[in-house]
């Protein structure tokens, strides 16, 4: 089912949201700037951020294609670990962090075609265990190369450090948005809906001609592209990589915010990624017991809401435009307001 | 109903993040509000950082604990020239994000100087945001070198302190130990190999081992997490080296000193002092004649057994160990500091309060009556320059028997 709404046209909807999300981070870097914001909750948000990214890609592959990819931290390693090397290498032009970002999704991103051809043959279980040994694989890895091979290059057990810290709470939102639009746009177009399809039921979608492999590894590589990423925010917010930081059980964090938040609602993604990297540090003040109440709040919300907080439900600013015009239009309160809306989706539908 | 509860539940969630935002709102002491904020109370704060949750838990409580221990019986005795010194501690769970967001919210806070942290990898993260502020710290168990200086910079983080020995120096003294005492001709390494502490101790022992012409004869690892150490010590029995050096924690040096004497290792068996704590991971017929170097030595003087009461009254026997020791001595240390900078005069907060708690920290421990050591002194990359306690296995018991 698609919605199609003529009420505001689509460059002005894009534009709506760009105004909105630059005046956002303008507000924030000025206050960041200012100093009003202090540096520890302006590192809160950052890692907020990076958590945004990575539940975000996560959904893709979760949420949208359907699979259950355990290996996430793999990735979201892989990335920090060849961004923070060229940041090392590199320091100080302001061009090569953007640069590193970029080298370490791309490095992520090819190992998530190497991982995703034979993994995406399999499903479900298989899938899980394949990429929950491929995430353990990484971070073996990472730990012992440079004693097998004979050269200081990850550091081993000891961990990667004097990082150069150049992650900001701007470019961490400048990524979270382009991560956020890259992603909604992929699923708005016919391989996003091809994607869907194969969510919804594989062997109908291949009897109707979509190439499942293909589209299938497609997800899965841009998730592990972002993943890479978010990777390499990680490494410059934190200054020192630990191969131990990237085991199973990051992994499964993650997984719990794609859940919690929803699978296949990226607007899920996001608050629960928000919320979840934030709670632990609310609760700072309850001190030990705030891992009991962090636990107790993913019990609660999988007893009565197993699809998570949003199920596939996506916030769209602009739907919530529409309804509010047309009930404007309307004058006559809801039910006036449904019946036009209904009316013009008929029409463009025709 | 279940559209009310999930409707609750979201809305609680939302409420959640605007309390968030809410609260980023108010008006936080920002780091150059600090001064003010640090000099207006009656108190100097000083903030105490570890894993004292998670997998580590075990050292970061007793750290805190020892550290805790030591400012409450100053606090007793009228404090710091009069101020109370108030305690701003923070778990970390291990975790390196959380422990730069832990020290963020303690500079927000107010604190003057630092305590922690505990691990080595969550310290260099600390250290890493501690540096550009000129900060004190000083920690009671980060052993990798890394903490106080970088060696690809050849740079010394001068704010930065610690009252346990490194790894290198470990590794070195027990190297030294093997060739004067023990007269070994060859030896043998069986460690860690995901752990930085083990692969560190290991490095230099092995380096000090061909420095002093002992011959390592095999260097086997293993992962985290094994139990069965037996392919590796089937190789080392095969060489019969006149030691076997363990750079691992006791846990797994239990286990592995019981299946080296299954496969017929001869060799006497040395360690470092994550070996503290083996006698009751193995029998004391496979341990006998064991020796291991220790930071603390327990009951060898009147000093340490004060403390050893002090401690068990307050907190039990379960977390007192080298790092509660460490901890105390760090606490005492770092308060003697800032008593030398309150005696001068200067506003806390202020940088040269902050470089006067450095140089005191430096330069004024000596005579202090700390109690794994006599007092304290720093090398030129800030690390204590102090005996080690040499522990003996004697009949499955941990004695000490002499520093070296």
């Amino acid at each position: 089912m698609i919605k199609k709404s003529t009420i505001i046209p689509m460059p002005l909807r894009y534009l709506i949201n760009i105004v909105l999300f630059a005046a956002f981070l303008f507000v924030m870097n000025t206050l960041i700037t200012g100093g009003t914001i202090s540096k520890y909750y302006s590192g809160v948000i950052s890692s907020i951020g990076i958590s945004i990214i990575l539940a975000v890609s996560l959904n893709m592959a979760t949420g949208y294609l359907g699979q259950l990819p355990l290996g996430h931290a793999g990735f979201m390693a892989v990335g920090a670990y060849t961004s923070a090397l060229i940041m090392k290498a590199a320091a100080g032009s302001l061009i090569t962090f953007p640069l590193a970002l970029l080298a370490g999704g791309l490095v992520a991103a090819l190992f998530g075609i190497l991982i995703g051809i034979p993994a995406l043959k399999l499903k479900g279980d298989y899938l899980a265990i394949l990429t929950l040994g491929f995430g353990q694989i990484i971070m073996v890895v990472l730990l012992n190369i440079d004693d097998v091979l004979g050269f200081k290059l990850t550091r081993g057990a000891a961990g990667l450090q004097k990082i150069p810290k150049t992650t900001t709470f701007l470019i961490t939102f400048i990524c979270v948005g382009i991560t956020c639009f890259v992603i909604h746009t992929i699923m708005k177009s016919r391989h996003g809906r091809a994607i869907l399809s194969i969510r919804e039921n594989e062997i109908a979608a291949e009897s109707c001609g979509i190439n499942t492999t293909y589209y299938k590894t497609l997800g899965f590589v841009v998730s592990a592209f972002f993943a890479g990423v978010a990777g390499g925010l990680y490494a410059g917010n934190i200054g020192i990589l630990n191969p131990s930081a990237f085991g199973f059980m990051k992994s499964i964090e993650i997984l719990v915010m794609v859940v919690l938040g929803g699978m296949g609602s990226m607007f899920g993604s996001v608050l629960s990624g928000g919320v979840l990297t934030a709670l632990p540090e609310l609760l700072r003040d309850f001190d030990k017991y705030r891992m009991v109440v962090y636990s107790l709040v993913l019990v609660v919300v999988m007893i009565f809401k197993p699809t998570g907080l949003m199920g596939t439900y996506d916030f769209s600013l602009n739907g919530l435009l529409d309804k509010l015009i047309l009930r404007l239009k309307g004058g006559k309160g809801d039910g006036g307001g449904k019946a036009v809306l209904v009316e013009k989706e008929g029409k463009a539908n025709e | 109903m279940k559209k009310f509860l999930s409707i609750a539940l979201v809305l609680v969630l939302i409420v959640g993040c605007f309390a968030a935002c809410g609260s980023k709102a108010k008006p936080e002491p920002t780091a150059g509000a600090t001064p003010s904020a640090a000099a207006s109370g009656d108190t100097i704060k000083v903030g105490i950082i570890g894993c004292q949750t998670g997998e580590y838990a075990q050292y970061g409580v007793s750290v805190m604990n020892g550290a805790t221990l030591y400012i409450e019986q100053l606090n007793a005795n009228g404090g710091i020239g009069g101020k109370q010194v108030e305690i701003v501690n923070y778990d970390n769970k291990g975790d390196s994000q959380e422990a730069i967001n832990a020290f963020n919210l303690a500079v927000d806070k107010g604190i003057t100087a630092l305590i922690g942290d505990v691990l080595s990898g969550n310290t260099m993260a600390v250290v890493g945001e501690a540096a550009p502020l000129n900060m004190p710290m000083i920690t009671a168990s980060a052993t990798a070198d890394g903490v106080t200086y970088d060696s690809e910079s050849d740079t010394v983080y001068s704010n930065v302190f610690r009252t346990c020995f490194t790894d290198p120096f470990q590794g070195e003294k027990m190297a030294n130990y093997a060739n004067e005492k023990l007269s070994a001709k060859t030896a043998a390494v069986i460690y860690e190999t995901g752990n930085d502490y083990a692969v560190g101790v290991k490095d230099a022992f092995i380096a000090k081992c061909e420095a002093l012409g002992i011959e390592v004869v095999d260097e086997e690892g293993y992962a985290t997490g094994d139990v069965d150490f037996k392919s590796q010590l089937t190789t080392i029995a095969s060489k019969n080296p006149d030691v076997l050096f363990f750079p691992n924690y006791y846990e797994d040096d239990g286990l592995i000193a019981t299946q080296a004497r299954e496969v017929g290792i001869k060799a006497t068996f040395i360690g470092s002092d994550g070996m503290s704590g083996i006698s009751k991971y193995a029998s004391a017929a496979d341990l006998e004649g064991t020796v291991y170097c220790a930071g603390y030595a327990p009951a060898s003087s009147d000093a340490v057994k004060a403390f050893e009461e002090a401690y068990t009254a307050k907190y039990g026997t379960d977390t007192l160990n080298m790092f509660s020791a460490n901890a105390y001595d760090a606490a005492m240390v770092l308060c003697n500091a800032l008593q030398i900078a309150e005696d001068a005069g200067l506003t806390a907060g202020t940088d040269e309060y902050k470089q006067a708690v450095i140089d005191a920290i430096r330069d004024k421990s000596a005579d202090l009556e700390s109690i794994t050591c006599n007092g304290y002194t720093f090398d030129e990359h800030n690390n204590p320059v102090k005996a080690t306690n040499i522990m003996k296995l004697v009949g499955g018991v941990e004695t000490f028997t002499e520093t070296y």
